[in-house]
């Protein structure tokens, strides 16, 4: 069974309550161990992979030796050939045919160090797609195990604190209030700060001289003439 | 970074980077460290913030089991379902007895980002109540 889906029993099995923890600390165990044998395992491959790599090119090499040497002596061969001597050609021709088996000795030696290698490659894939899996229901486990722990140390603080939790529609009601206290606030401010300024009653009732006005230099001397005049 | 850099890295913005609001932090102890942030004039519902392995978790807290009205559940459930995708950057889930909205960043998270997330899972959880109030007794 997969780790999502005991997790997911263990829901629905009750273990929803405070304290109880869904996973236990030994499948995490087991979980982590799983992972760190994964790794072991794919490290383990990839040495061996490079042994086999290491010889299969080192094959390679022996193979292309021994094809020029075939080469080189069948050259031989014709030369002796032209110059007519037989039984030279016949001795080179003997060498040639003993290298030929070494040459297929190699080759197959070379065949089977490629399908191992191919092997090998694939069982790392596998096992580092196997890791991966491992590892992602490794951080579910642990994202549920710090939710749960972190939402009782929430709960515990409360409780300490001797603060109630009070109901989410209280809660929206006191929020909703502070907001219109903010909001009436921000308005009154609004208001005393327009009564301050030149658009206010005064300075638009002062402006087309009604009421109590301030006097002025023209009306002072105003004030004069009229006093000489009399 | 640890819940203490996160902390002051938030107290270092500016108010814009906040959307205005004012945070006030409190480190709750335990097995789990979590950040308390309050934003001012809605302190009652605050945002917990904790860090995972794999990343930062911002939940709040909506309200638990018993304040459903019985009748109402599977509507309640329904109208998650037909929000959680909708809503920006947050999701609806449920830990013990409590629903919550929880958002997820990604640990490399700038703290503009994270401010964000707070801010609007914060918005998310006033207008969650909101609209699921008459589910609620």
């Amino acid at each position: 069974m997969s780790l999502m889906k005991k997790i997911f029993t263990a829901f629905r099995g009750g273990a929803r309550e405070a304290g109880e923890a869904i996973v236990d600390a030994n499948s995490i165990r087991i979980l982590e161990q799983e992972i760190k044998d994964a790794e072991n395992h794919i490290a383990k491959a990839k040495q061996d992979l490079t042994t086999i790599m290491a010889k299969e090119m080192q094959s390679n090499r022996e193979i292309d030796r021994l094809k020029k040497q075939i080469e080189e002596y069948e050259g031989y061969a014709v030369e002796a050939l032209n110059k007519g001597d037989e039984n030279l050609a016949i001795e080179i021709a003997e060498k040639i045919a003993s290298i030929e088996p070494e040459l297929s000795l190699q080759e197959e030696t070379k065949s089977s160090f490629s399908a191992h290698a191919e092997r090998l490659k694939e069982l790392v894939k596998k096992t580092e797609r196997q890791l991966g899996e491992h590892k992602r229901q490794l951080v579910m486990v642990k994202t549920t195990d710090s939710v749960q722990k972190a939402t009782s140390a929430i709960s515990d603080n409360f409780t300490n604190s001797n603060s109630k939790m009070m109901s989410a529609t209280d809660s929206l009601q006191r929020i909703k209030q502070k907001q219109k206290d903010f909001d009436d606030k921000l308005k009154a401010a609004e208001m005393l700060e327009e009564g301050n300024s030149d658009t206010s009653l005064e300075a638009k009732m002062k402006k087309a001289g009604i009421g109590e006005q301030t006097s002025s230099a023209s009306s002072v001397l105003d004030r004069i003439k009229a006093k000489k005049g009399a | 970074m640890k819940i203490k850099q996160i902390a002051k890295a938030l107290e270092e913005l500016n108010s814009d980077a906040r959307e205005g609001f004012d945070f006030e932090y409190q480190i709750i102890p335990g097995e789990e460290e979590v950040l308390q942030i309050s934003l001012q004039n809605r302190e009652e519902i605050p945002v917990y913030l904790t860090e995972t392995d794999t990343q930062l978790l911002c939940i709040s807290y909506l309200w638990d089991e018993s304040e459903i009205k019985t009748e109402s559940k599977t509507d309640m459930v329904e109208m998650m379902l037909d929000m959680n995708i909708p809503m920006p950057l947050s999701s609806f889930s449920r830990i013990g007895d409590k629903y919550a909205v929880f958002g997820a960043l990604s640990l490399n998270s700038s703290a503009e980002d994270i401010a964000h997330e707070i801010v609007t899972l914060s918005d998310n959880a006033i207008d969650a109540i909101d609209v699921m109030s008459d589910f609620l007794k």
